[in-house]
């Protein structure tokens, strides 16, 4: 490395294993987050993907206590939710957050069962805080190869579905009238959801997950109106904030209090919520030239994409 | 058990409340995000040593500025998400600075209902009673600019200062609640029993008394099941949340059908569609 990068990436730092594995995880993540992320943006399911992060930690403290892989957990709790808040019923965006918060305040319940019984077995209580927060990257890492097949599954469905899949979320009734089965495109899209959420939050936990899945694929639909853009746009955003965080995190360890990094979430977080602000800023000016409204572009863009 | 008794009650009456036009205004999320994310203001209070319930309200606060201001130009469930990984991402970064905290996140997160002190109750219901009063003073326009925004804005009523207005009501009864539900069980109290309310009644003023009253009842079942079994509170608040939800579905999916049968006659000459 030449010497004048060393005030930027610290000694080390490109021969450390923990940071090329968190590159790596963190790739993968930020790419099929940003993917499945644009519609999950689009079609306003935001908090089904927050919630997906905090039902899976119900479902690894679950894992925890029958001493089986958290991974499975985070899985099979996130499909169950998923299932749980198709019952209930998701048709309209109101009712869908209601489906959404029903399902996320009873899992959350039985997280603090679980969480109670591990604690009163074992006796210890950093489980709570490495399941709720996801101690980034302290998973085995026999476990990956799973893990990026199931990534890679959650964004088969996406980019699968595409077509249909953006026609239901911009005009549901067009959709239904060319013989689209928008309800199953929905379903399988939350399974999607669901698959991408569970491996973003026990991968990097939970905050990032969310940070991630919303973040990026927000910025980008600012910046573009085009989907399949949006979806690189995200991805891109996504493993930029996410390298920029590691290097900072890493460096912090130089930094006071001295002795221990700061979380790499909290620079992930920081950077997609300032990168979110800043996608604002040209549609604004936009809007201050008096240009003509930006409303009503995004519907024939993608109209004329999936036709 | 006294203590807790009282003070839990206090706080299912402002969780009814608020958790009305929470319901009503389809607010879910930021009823979620605001007492989650306000936790790192707990954490953030430690650290230089003030009253965790000052952070709290400071955070639960910002955290409802936020998502109002951002909310306006972007949507709204992003923005929302947004403003709670930040205030999360904080809350990571406080804990990692301070070493002793891990424990107390457990029942800052879940609540520790049972170990409350009698000193606790004054300063909980002085913030319960304001929760209410401005709820009071709000009913009319809350109430207009959450079922009918455009009828609300021709009357003068700006939907945003309402949302804003709102928003600062929920993060208020936030802050009081958390210390004692925790910050992750006040949402299930919020959106379970005033969700299961209105499947009941479609008068508002009724269904905001049903809510109070499921309120109440979770509260007492989950408390007297927590104190025979030693299982966390939380966890019988969000069951029992949800099973009242999913009776108050019952009953009107039950109701709805048996109006059908009476009326279809009469159905069968009008638009066809049920209102819902």
């Amino acid at each position: 490395m030449s010497h004048f990068l060393t005030p930027v990436f610290a000694p080390g730092f490109f021969a450390s294993e923990a940071v090329h594995i968190a590159l790596g995880v963190g790739t993968l993540v930020a790419i099929v987050t940003g993917a499945v992320g644009v519609f999950t943006v689009m079609r306003g399911q935001a908090f089904a993907g927050e919630a997906f992060g905090d039902i899976g930690t119900t479902g690894g403290s679950g894992a925890f206590l029958v001493g089986v892989g958290p991974l499975w957990g985070f899985v099979i709790g996130n499909l169950l939710a998923a299932g749980a808040m198709e019952t209930i019923g998701i048709q309209r965006t109101r009712g869908r957050d209601l489906a959404t918060g029903i399902v996320l305040g009873a899992s959350i319940g039985l997280a603090a069962l679980f969480l109670y019984l591990y604690t009163a077995s074992h006796s210890t209580t950093g489980e709570t805080v490495t399941i709720l927060f996801g101690s980034a990257f302290a998973i085995a890492s026999s476990t990956f190869p799973l893990i990026a097949l199931l990534s890679l599954l959650a964004l088969a469905i996406t980019i699968t579905l595409y077509r249909p899949l953006l026609l239901a979320t911009v005009s549901p009734e067009m959709a239904a009238a060319r013989g689209i089965p928008v309800r199953m495109i929905g379903i399988l899209y939350l399974i999607a959801l669901a698959l991408a959420a569970a491996l973003a939050a026990i991968t990097i936990g939970s905050i990032l997950g969310t940070a991630l899945l919303v973040g990026p694929a927000a910025s980008a639909l600012r910046l573009t109106k085009r989907p399949l853009v949006a979806m690189l746009t995200a991805a891109g955003i996504g493993i930029g904030a996410m390298w920029l965080g590691i290097v900072l995190a890493y460096d912090s360890y130089e930094w006071p209090p001295s002795g221990h990094g700061w979380p790499i979430s909290f620079f992930v977080v920081t950077l997609v919520f300032i990168l979110y602000l800043a996608s604002g800023l040209p549609e604004r000016r936009h809007r201050r030239r008096g240009d003509s409204p930006e409303q009503a572009r995004p519907a024939l863009d993608i109209v004329h994409e999936s036709q | 058990m006294v203590n807790a008794w009282v003070l839990a009650s206090i706080v299912a009456v402002v969780a009814g409340v608020v958790g009305f036009f929470t319901v009503l205004r389809g607010s879910a999320f930021a009823a979620h995000a605001i007492p989650n994310g306000s936790f790192a203001g707990a954490a953030g209070a430690s650290l230089i040593g003030v009253s965790a319930l000052l952070g709290l309200g400071v955070f639960s606060l910002a955290g409802a500025l936020t998502i109002g201001l951002l909310g306006r130009r972007g949507r709204h469930d992003v923005a929302t998400a947004l403003a709670l990984v930040m205030m999360l991402g904080l809350g990571a970064l406080f804990l990692s600075f301070s070493t002793e905290y891990a424990p107390a996140v457990y029942s800052l997160l879940f609540g520790e209902v049972l170990g409350i002190a009698s000193n606790e109750i004054a300063p909980t219901a002085i913030l319960g009673l304001l929760c209410i009063a401005a709820i009071a003073v709000l009913y009319r326009p809350l109430m207009l600019s959450s079922v009918l925004p455009e009828v609300g804005e021709a009357h003068g009523i700006s939907g945003f200062r309402m949302e804003m207005l709102f928003l600062a009501v929920l993060a208020l009864a936030t802050a009081m609640t958390v210390p004692v539900v925790g910050t992750l069980l006040i949402f299930s109290l919020m959106i379970g029993a005033p969700a299961a309310a209105r499947s009941f009644t479609d008068r508002p003023l009724v269904a905001m008394a049903l809510s109070i009253a499921f309120a109440l009842v979770i509260v007492w079942i989950a408390i007297a099941a927590s104190y025979e079994t030693n299982y966390p509170v939380g966890f019988f608040v969000g069951s029992a949340s949800a099973v009242s939800y999913a009776l108050g579905r019952g009953w009107a999916a039950w109701s709805q059908r048996a109006r059908r049968d009476e009326g279809t006659v009469a159905a069968t000459t009008a638009t066809g569609s049920l209102p819902s």
